[in-house]
């Protein structure tokens, strides 16, 4: 392990808004190829944290390195393009255009420079063919149900051909079909980029995490294994036994 | 729109757009004196149109200055052979190239707001632009403007020899500027460019987050919309010889926005029919009202105001908006 360098190194990371400290002092190393979850009440400071690593949000203090590079200060588009992909945790997707052309966009973005629409078509199909949207290319992604415009969403931010996948609550509102489905989906995206997976539904999580880190009003609660977690006592009192936040 | 056409509604696409420019060619032929001019007149103004278009219709952002483009255009053509005996050809690529550069200064500017605030912003330059038109009236006389003589409105370059005054040059020009302005848009719309456009239009936060960096391409549409619109100037005062402060005034901000919306905003053909439509309706309004009610002295604007109304009632995505959403869906 000591030999690879890690992917993404967060060190002393604060965000504030007004007096609220939403991330206060998380430190955080991904390995490459690792699945990482990360968990925590509502409110915990989840979605600031990646948004953090995303560039969507600026930084209070702290610094973020990202292959090695620093990438603390650089736009949103560029952490993109050193391969950042984030997927919202409120679908985020173009309700306007058709399903093709959604992903049209990242893919014509991970191509870099004008190939042929040929190219560019096939690209596309792959991608929902990962996703099992393939026959609803043309239809307009708004009509889609809830559940396949989060999979367009994945679909999406896989056509960045990103190192590192941001998923911010993929599974919310998915059945239970959909959450095997996308298990599946997530192994196989793991495969060949490494994984940021915040997530309530706690089968998700024990089935994919390498690593779990919990967070707390903005801090690090604990971090280790899906068993070391388990047996936590701290998590079990923070998080693990309030249903509510499920 | 899509990049998922199939290759038959690309042949309808080309086809159609070259139809359209075939029939304007011939048009000439046939129109009647007067409708000539105004057909003329018509397409110079929509390459006004198509300009607004890129930036409304496809990236989504309304602006209330394009007015400022379109003057820059025929101003920084008009002033320099009026005063300057500059030639009409190299006047016509300074106007372009004036406009142009207010567009990439506006835009650098304007794009560092968003929503209503970008359209004040554009309507306060605009304003700015139009005081100037009159404060520098010792050299473009305001209100009242100026007129190019013949003498001034001719290129000749060798065997080839125009008079923008005459008739049928007039028009042939006019056609091929228009026809050129009409294959950019078609071409913006359907490359990655334009799909990037859209994709701010339609969720800005989403598209920067797929790596794509908004602000340049919001501000490169900026620039190809007011280098069009400022084309569309140039050619004005060419074509027709006159430039006035009204051209700088609100109302020409106003009127590219009404005739996209009442083509159809991010559709390729609208601007025209939009542009045509108007100018057709506010004639015939006008006509009406004097045949009804001779001794009224209403303003056709009013007419001009009600129907337009009745169409974003009905029609809220303009003809060929509307013609997409229902009929024909590969439409670019
Ligand atoms: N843009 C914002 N402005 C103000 N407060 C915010 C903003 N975003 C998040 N917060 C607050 O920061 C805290 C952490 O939020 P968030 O990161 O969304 O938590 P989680 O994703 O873990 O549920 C919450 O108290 C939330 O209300
Ligand atoms: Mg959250």
């Amino acid at each position: 392990m000591a030999a690879v360098t890690p992917l993404l190194v967060v060190d002393d990371l604060h965000r504030s808004f007004g007096g609220l400290k939403a991330v206060d002092g998380v430190d955080l190393t991904v390995m490459p190829g690792e699945v990482r979850a990360i968990i925590g009440p509502n409110g915990a400071g989840k979605s600031t944290l990646v948004g953090l690593i995303c560039g969507r949000i600026e930084p209070t203090s702290g610094s973020i390195v990202f292959d090695g590079r620093d990438i603390t200060s650089m736009p949103a588009h560029r952490r993109v393009r050193q391969g950042i992909a984030y997927t919202f945790q409120i679908t985020s997707i173009f309700p306007n255009l058709t399903v093709f052309d959604n992903v049209a966009l990242p893919v014509q973005r991970s191509q870099h420079h004008a190939v042929g629409a040929a190219r560019l078509r096939r690209g596309v199909l792959e991608a929902l063919e990962r996703v099992g949207l393939t026959d609803r290319a043309d239809q307009t992604a708004g009509e889609l149900a809830y559940g396949h415009q989060r999979l367009l969403e994945v679909a999406m931010g896989l056509s960045l051909k990103p190192r590192l996948l941001i998923l911010d609550e993929p599974t919310q509102g998915l059945s239970d079909g959909e959450i095997e489905g996308f298990i599946a989906l997530v192994r196989e995206i793991a495969r060949d980029a490494t994984v940021m997976l915040i997530e309530h539904n706690m089968a998700v999580v024990m089935s994919l995490a390498h690593r779990i880190t919990v967070l707390s009003s903005g801090k690090v609660l604990a971090e280790g294994t899906p068993e070391e977690i388990r047996a936590d006592t701290h998590v079990q009192a923070a998080y693990l036994g309030t249903p509510d936040d499920d | 729109m899509s990049g998922h056409l199939s290759a038959r509604d690309d042949m309808r696409v080309w086809g159609l757009h070259f139809g359209l420019i075939a029939l304007l060619f011939a048009a000439q032929y046939v129109l009647p004196d007067y409708h000539n001019g105004v057909i003329a007149r018509v397409m110079v103004l929509a390459l006004f149109a198509m300009g607004y278009n890129v930036l409304f219709g496809y990236t989504g952002l309304l602006s209330l200055g394009h007015s400022m483009f379109f003057a820059a255009g025929l101003y920084g053509a008009g002033l320099p052979i009026y005063h300057f005996g500059v030639h009409p050809l190299p006047a016509f690529a300074i106007g372009i190239g004036c406009g142009t550069a207010l567009a990439l200064l506006v835009g650098a500017l304007a794009l560092r707001t968003t929503g209503v605030a970008f359209m004040i912003v554009t309507l306060m330059f605009a304003q700015v632009a139009y005081l100037m038109s009159l404060w520098l009236g010792e050299w473009t006389r305001g209100d009242e403007g100026l007129t190019l003589s013949r003498d001034e409105r001719i290129i000749e370059i060798g065997p080839m020899f125009l008079d923008m005054t005459n008739r049928d040059t007039r028009y042939v020009i006019a056609w091929a500027l228009f026809s050129i302005g009409l294959g950019i848009t078609l071409l913006i719309a359907r490359s990655r460019f334009g799909r990037v456009l859209v994709a701010i239009r339609e969720n800005e936060e989403r598209a920067r987050m797929l790596g794509f960096d908004t602000f340049a391409n919001k501000l490169a549409s900026v620039t190809i919309s007011g280098a069009i619109a400022a084309t569309a100037g140039a050619a004005y005062v060419l074509l027709f010889g006159y430039m006035g402060s009204t051209f700088a005034s609100i109302q020409y901000s106003i009127l590219p926005l009404l005739w996209v919306l009442l083509g159809g905003a991010a559709t390729t053909l609208g601007p025209f029919f939009g542009t045509l439509l108007m100018f057709y309706l506010a004639e015939l309004s006008n006509d009406a009202l004097n045949a009804w009610l001779p001794d009224a002295r209403l303003n056709q604007i009013g007419i001009v105001g009600v129907a337009l109304i009745l169409l974003v009632l009905f029609f809220p995505k303009g003809l060929f908006g509307s013609i997409r959403e229902r009929w024909l869906k590969w439409l670019p």
